[in-house]
């Protein structure tokens, strides 16, 4: 994975990991390609979402779940990958998340009680 | 004391998108206050997106006065819009790239064409709330009516506030009017961008692909 690497700034500081991005003193820096092969997969999982449409009637009980799946895969790649959540301080995460986090127990709890998920 | 304190952290924190030793305005997180503010800011933001998407989701089965969800949206032409959006989430983050680079040709570049994709998407918006309009969907027709369009809406305006975030970039960076640093400027308009991008993924799926 190393050789898909490239050198931003200071090539001769940066480390390389098994991730395919590098250690340099401006921080984490994935090459383009590998944003690229990342688009590529969301894009499948696009298709894959929007594929649910035409299942049959039959496959309704399982669409939901994959479509919820689906979201959360989205979801996760975009924020640690594109947003560099991944390669940056724990402390932007931690900013993030807990709004998050916040929002989904606040709105959960809303739902609950106008009885939403009521069958 | 703080001198000594605030340098100890900056070594702690090099490697973790901070600042490094020679940053000309170190904070005593290490890590850079707008880049920070950024991320609440967002944190905050997913409070007001969760508000209108549990509103929608509340509502959306509130239809009798006019068309439903079924009726009306045409899930080819949303996911055609998804994926614009999603791919100008790719040509932001080559952006981000290119500025880090120091290439302020290809940052330009990527830039623009990721202002054009979210154009695309909004004239998307702007036709499907047209087309919703003539087929008896108005903002006050039921509560599903009003709950999509403010929810949709909002978006639309955070997509349009980004492209004129991003195009504002774009006309200072060529005038070479950027005095801090370039890199952080694209980079935190970027995550603007993608938070953008990652709402909408919600939305795709829980008020389009989901039925009610």
């Amino acid at each position: 994975m190393s050789a898909a690497v490239e050198h931003t700034e200071s090539a001769t500081e940066a480390s390389h990991d098994a991730h395919g991005h590098e250690h340099g003193h401006d921080g984490h820096v994935p090459k383009d390609s590998y944003f690229i092969k990342i688009a590529i997969i969301l894009a499948v999982v696009t298709a894959l979402e929007t594929s649910t449409y035409w299942w049959p009637e039959s496959l309704s009980g399982v669409a939901t779940p994959a479509l919820l799946i689906m979201m959360a895969i989205k979801f996760f790649m975009i924020v640690s990958i594109f947003m560099h959540l991944k390669f940056d301080s724990k402390v932007f995460s931690f900013m993030f998340y807990t709004g998050l986090g916040l929002a989904i127990f606040v709105y959960l709890v809303f739902l609950f009680t106008f009885q939403f998920f009521r069958t | 004391m703080a001198d000594i304190a605030v340098h100890d952290v900056d070594h702690a924190h090099t490697d973790h998108g901070g600042y490094d030793d020679h940053a000309p305005h170190a904070t005593s997180t290490g890590l850079t206050n707008n880049k920070l503010s950024m991320w609440l800011f967002l944190g905050s933001e997913c409070l007001l997106f969760g508000g209108l998407i549990s509103t929608y989701m509340l509502y959306r089965g509130r239809h009798q006065t006019g068309p439903g969800p079924d009726q009306i949206f045409d899930i080819p032409l949303t996911s055609v819009s998804s994926f614009i959006l999603l791919m100008s989430s790719l040509t932001m983050v080559l952006a981000v790239n290119s500025a880090k680079r120091k290439d302020d040709r290809n940052t330009s570049l990527w830039l623009t064409i990721t202002a054009l994709l979210g154009a695309l998407f909004v004239g998307g918006q702007v036709y499907e709330f047209t087309s919703f309009y003539h087929e008896g969907l108005g903002f006050t027709t039921s509560l599903f009516g009003s709950s999509f369009y403010t929810l949709t809406g909002f978006h639309g305006v955070h997509v349009t506030l980004g492209i004129i975030m991003l195009m504002v970039v774009v006309f200072i960076m060529q005038r070479d009017r950027i005095t801090g640093d370039k890199a952080e400027v694209v980079e935190l308009v970027g995550l603007y961008w993608h938070f953008v991008d990652v709402v909408w993924v919600i939305i795709f799926t829980l008020v389009y692909l989901i039925p009610s």
